[in-house]
């Protein structure tokens, strides 16, 4: 699947989304879902708690792993996905939309830049990024 | 050697399909620097015969509670073995097996972990049982640790109640992630509510109570777990699972985690160990838990099966995120309970904790009436109580040891403050003739 | 047909009993005058109601659905998964060990504690040690210990230091344990040889180590040459080093981790000391230290005057408590028969077997199977199921869930996690040619099926009380517990 055109990417297969309020959405890749198989839990963070880029802002399980996801950008979680809760497997079956984790509110744009474009993204999987 | 099965004619084909010479050419990687030179130094081997003799010359320098009448209690207690729980736990399919990895041929471990999680939980009241912890206060020492990372606070309360030893491994684990501990006083021996009040702040992540105490007596359970819950901490109960036969379990006063000392439940004196810490939770802190789970499922054929649940987060997977080291348990220990429980059942359990309550308290009674022994404290008891003693302890211990009778321990040595204070604990082993003759010796001749 | 042990909550039907107690022979006064109303139980436990021939029954049962050591091999990595002699479990059982409580004056438990003294030790002359404690209760719970006593050795001294080096090899327990002492944990990584990488370690080793962990043979099965080496570098900077002990089968009498550098060296008694697994436990996870480290023992240890045994506890340095009361006694005892069987040339030839049967597994399937260190072993070996993986499709886990069906256990699979598609092999010295070959011609036997009928690895295991179990519904439907209705 070449990786939705609208999302900004991290080394470690998280993906985010700008929104228009400002606010910005963020997951986990096509990529790692793959790679992790079956989710079976994921522990999503409080709505409120702030979080610097790269903190360790949920963890998802499958039976065999514990994956922690990193956080793309700095900010304060507004909202988190509550379906997540009863059917974790919606991150396998629609990692980039219906499959999303959090809401933030985000801190600085300069984190932004540090992400990667998508097609620097394809490349890099393509590549063999990350593990 | 009969546990070498090899011949001399056996290894030699062995070098000789591994392509080497002598035995000695495979350890050719050690260098001679860390060679050992010499024998090591322990004594020659000896035969079976040999063995046993030796062996049982030791155990003869050993006097047992069969052989002596116990009255020691204090968190290892001389409860009657059904016979039922050691033919069961010496089924060599249960005691030679490995860890339930492989959950396709370890149905019986996996079945068995999960029956007894089920039985602790309807015996405590409590939602998720793991599969068992080293014992009592590792099991306690635990739930402090996971407390604090769940509330993201740094201190431990626990009620200076507790087992002494209970409290040591707090301290010592908790000093272990630089977390501290504050011990709230007894009055009376029972925990001081009032002043528990001033202690328990915002800054306290659990509230560890025993109930029974150390002391034997019952706990302000339902005041102090208030106090926890409106500190915003945790409150963990350390309770016996025999008094539950007749005690409300923790379930029911709002315990968060319910740990304990199973050695009661079907497993011997050992002199110490192996024992068995029981660790439960509510549902919501279930992910919290330490320990190995098992959980049921259904195999590729829909049958119904078992399978070591939660595994993510446990050491092997999660490594240094994981919820606790922990890896080899007590697992047989945690069958014998379960084979305990079952086999008691519901009206055993009670009619085990009657037997304790009501002969704890003719004891008790009884002594109340001699001169130089009094009951220390005056709360309401299960199966154990403290007596002051006009002569020293240590006198005491001697004097009844002389006449096969063991007393103690002097609680002295945990509590300096209660010097010459003695332990007494009756269990339903203990007869109306022999806690006769032991008021009959306290009374008389000592 | 097969038949499908229920839950003994199942097999309840209300009023049976399966228990004799005797009735109350001391007045019973009722329990509200006894006990505050508000303590008191109001409904009875859900516990089941069954008679004594349906424990027995349901019990005996569920014990033939497991495999054990005493049915067939274990050849399992790390695990050590050797015979436990049966004298050692009638030593374990006699009633002047298992009837002694822990409080009883130490005068009645003298041949206990001269038990516990001696093993204590036996252990230290076998580790190259100066002072064990059997207080741990298990592996991790010695790696705990040992820590803990780094730890405290640094505090002693003014120095905060708070990193553990760890090998990319090294089991889980380790980084637990590390980060149960509030430590952070640092992994170097290995080199082609299989060894700790030197260049690696040199540049983690600073001041701020508090300790490196380490097993040697590590969990590729492999003596580690640099040992001496490795041992200076890390005290040089001030820093400890704790020995897993995990792997002391191959190297009794051998070479001893205390002579190699080591300060710290834990145990395992249910893997060397051929103690019974248990089906997960207990175990028995002893600590040794050198004269050094002393002082930070756990309390009590057990010592010695003339001909009387004793608790001793005044170490006012020590780390504290490990757990209640002294240790797993009775897992003790069975170590301490097994030794007093072995003598120091049983135990040497323990080792040398234990090696020689590893070596001779490893060439015996090195046809097979891809052998990312072709050296000799220690007592392990890995294997790596690569080939099967891209040749055939079919992984390690199909492989091993097909050993299943020959009867046999299936060796570790997926650790060290440094070896792709890894099977980590250890048939430990309790095991003839006659049983190593049948393993070996299993393993030979699936390696071909791969090739010729993969479906049937992959699908596998077939002829087990239940097939390949759902992992994914037991996580997504969490069942821990019966619940009644």
């Amino acid at each position: 699947m070449a990786c939705p055109q609208d999302l900004l990417f991290t080394r470690d297969h998280e993906w985010i989304r700008i929104q228009p309020d400002g606010t910005a959405r963020a997951g986990i890749c096509d990529f790692a879902q793959e790679h992790l198989g079956d989710i079976v839990f994921v522990e999503l963070p409080a709505v409120g708690k702030a979080f610097k880029q790269k903190d360790v802002f949920a963890v998802v399980e499958s039976v065999k792993a514990a994956s922690d996801c990193y956080c793309p950008a700095g900010g304060t979680v507004k909202e988190v996905n509550a379906r997540l809760v009863d059917e974790p497997a919606t991150i396998n079956k629609d990692p980039y939309g219906e499959g999303w984790m959090m809401v933030i509110s985000v801190a600085s744009r300069e984190d932004l830049r540090q992400l990667m474009k998508p097609e620097e993204y394809d490349k890099y999987v393509a590549e063999g990024g990350g593990h | 050697m009969k546990y070498l099965p090899h011949t001399e004619a056996d290894r030699k084909k062995m070098l000789e399909t591994i392509g080497v010479s002598r035995m000695e050419d495979l350890f050719a990687d050690i260098p001679e620097g860390v060679r050992f030179k010499g024998r090591l130094d322990v004594p020659p081997a000896l035969s079976d015969p040999e063995l046993m003799r030796h062996l049982r010359e030791l155990a003869s320098r050993n006097r047992t509670v069969d052989d002596y009448t116990s009255y020691l209690g204090g968190g290892a207690y001389d409860h009657f073995l059904p016979s039922v729980v050691d033919h069961v736990a010496s089924r060599n399919e249960f005691y030679t097996a490995y860890t339930p990895y492989q959950p396709e041929v370890s149905q019986g471990t996996l079945q068995t972990m999960y029956e007894y999680q089920s039985l602790m939980c309807e015996l405590l009241g409590m939602d998720v049982s793991n599969a068992s912890m080293y014992d009592g206060a590792t099991a306690a020492a635990e739930a402090a640790l996971i407390s604090c990372r769940h509330t993201e606070r740094k201190k431990a309360a626990v009620a200076a109640t507790v087992h002494p030893e209970w409290r040591q491994v707090l301290r010592t684990y908790m000093w272990g992630r630089d977390l501290e501990v504050v011990e709230l006083p007894h009055a009376g021996g029972v925990t001081d509510v009032e002043r528990a009040k001033a202690l328990l702040g915002p800054d306290v992540a659990c509230l560890i109570v025993q109930h029974p105490n150390f002391f034997g007596c019952l706990e302000p359970v339902e005041e102090l777990e208030k106090l926890a819950h409106a500190a915003g901490g945790l409150f963990v109960a350390g309770v016996d699972p025999i008094s539950l036969g007749v005690l409300k379990p923790p379930g029911e006063y709002g315990a968060d985690f319910a740990v304990g000392e199973g050695q009661s439940l079907g497993n011997h004196l050992n002199f110490g160990g192996p024992y068995l810490g029981f660790f439960t939770c509510t549902e919501k802190l279930m992910r919290r838990m330490p320990g190995r789970i098992s959980g049921q499922t259904l195999d590729a054929n829909g049958q119904r099966g078992f399978v070591l649940a939660l595994a993510t987060r446990e050491q092997h997977i999660r490594r240094e995120k994981a919820t606790s080291n922990i890896c080899s348990n007590e697992a047989l220990c945690a069958l014998a309970a379960a084979v305990y429980l079952t086999t008691l059942g519901p009206r055993g359990i009670k009619h085990v904790a009657e037997l304790c309550l009501h002969k704890a308290h003719y004891l008790h009674d009884r002594v109340a009436m001699l001169e130089r022994f009094k009951p220390a404290f005056s709360a309401p008891f299960f199966k154990e109580f403290v007596v002051r003693s006009q002569l020293p302890a240590g006198r005491v211990i001697s004097g009844l040891l002389e006449d096969r009778i063991m007393a103690g321990p002097d609680v002295g040595r945990f509590y300096p403050d209660l010097k010459d204070h003695l332990l007494f604990c009756v269990t339903e082993r203990r007869t109306r003739e022999e806690l006769d003759h032991l008021v009959a010796r306290l009374e008389g001749s000592l | 047909m097969k038949r499908v042990e229920p839950l003994i909550f199942d097999l309840s039907s209300p009023g049976r009993v399966a228990y004799s107690l005797p009735a109350v022979d001391v007045p019973a006064a009722p329990l509200e005058r006894l006990l505050p109303a508000g303590a008191l139980r109001g409904r009875a436990p859900r516990l089941p109601e069954v008679s004594e021939i349906d424990v027995i029954r349901h019990f005996v049962r569920l014990s033939r659905l497991n495999y054990g050591v005493d049915l067939g091999m274990y050849p399992l990595g790390s695990c050590t998964m050797k015979y436990s002699p049966k004298i050692n479990e009638d030593a374990a059982r006699m009633a002047g060990f298992t009837e002694l409580h822990p409080y009883q004056p130490e005068e009645t438990v003298q041949g206990a504690l001269e038990l516990l003294y001696q093993t204590q030790c036996f252990l230290a002359a076998i580790g190259g040690v100066d002072k064990v404690s059997l207080q741990p209760a298990a592996g991790a719970h010695g790696e705990l210990t040992g820590l803990l006593i780094i730890k405290k050795y640094h505090e002693s001294r003014g120095e905060r230091r708070n990193k553990v080096i760890i090998p990319d090899s090294a089991h889980g327990t380790n980084p637990a344990s590390a980060v149960t002492c509030g430590m952070e944990t640092v992994e170097v990584k290995s080199d082609e040889r299989g060894g700790v990488d030197l260049d690696a370690l040199a540049a983690v080793l600073d001041e701020g180590v508090a300790a490196l962990m380490l097993t040697n043979p590590n969990t590729l099965g492999l003596f580690d040459e640099n040992m001496r080496r490795i041992a200076e570098m890390v005290h040089a900077k001030g820093g400890l080093l704790h020995y897993d002990g995990a792997n002391v089968n191959a190297i009794m009498g051998i070479t001893r981790p205390g002579d190699a550098g080591f300060d710290v060296v834990h145990f395992n008694l249910h893997k060397t000391f051929s103690t019974p697994h248990g089906g997960g436990g207990p175990g028995a996870g002893p600590v040794g230290v050198k004269k050094l480290l002393e002082p930070f023992l756990p309390v009590p240890t057990v010592g010695r005057d003339g001909e009387r045994f004793f608790l001793e506890d005044d170490r006012p340095q020590s780390i504290g408590r490990m757990k209640s009361f002294y240790g797993n006694f009775n897992v003790v005892v069975k170590a301490y028969a097994f030794i007093r069987s072995l003598g120091p040339d049983g135990l040497k030839r323990v080792s040398e077997d234990a090696v020689l049967n590893a070596n001779y597994l490893m060439r015996r399937l090195q046809p097979y199977f891809d052998l990312p260190y072709d050296r000799h072993c220690m007592h392990e070996f890995v294997l790596s199921g690569r080939r099967q993986k891209n040749e055939n499709g079919v992984r390690t886990l199909d492989m091993a869930k097909r050993v299943l069906d020959y009867g046999l256990h299936p060796p570790t699979n997926y650790f060290p996690l440094i070896v792709e598609e890894c099977l980590m092999i250890e048939p430990t010295e309790s095991e003839s040619v006659e049983t190593l070959d049948e393993f070996a011609d299993v393993l030979i036997t699936i390696a071909g099926e791969a090739k010729e009928n993969p479906d049937v690895v992959k699908s596998a295991p077939h002829d087990t009380p239940v097939l390949r179990l759902d992992e994914v519904l037991a996580a997504r439907q969490l069942n821990l517990r019966w619940k009644k209705g």
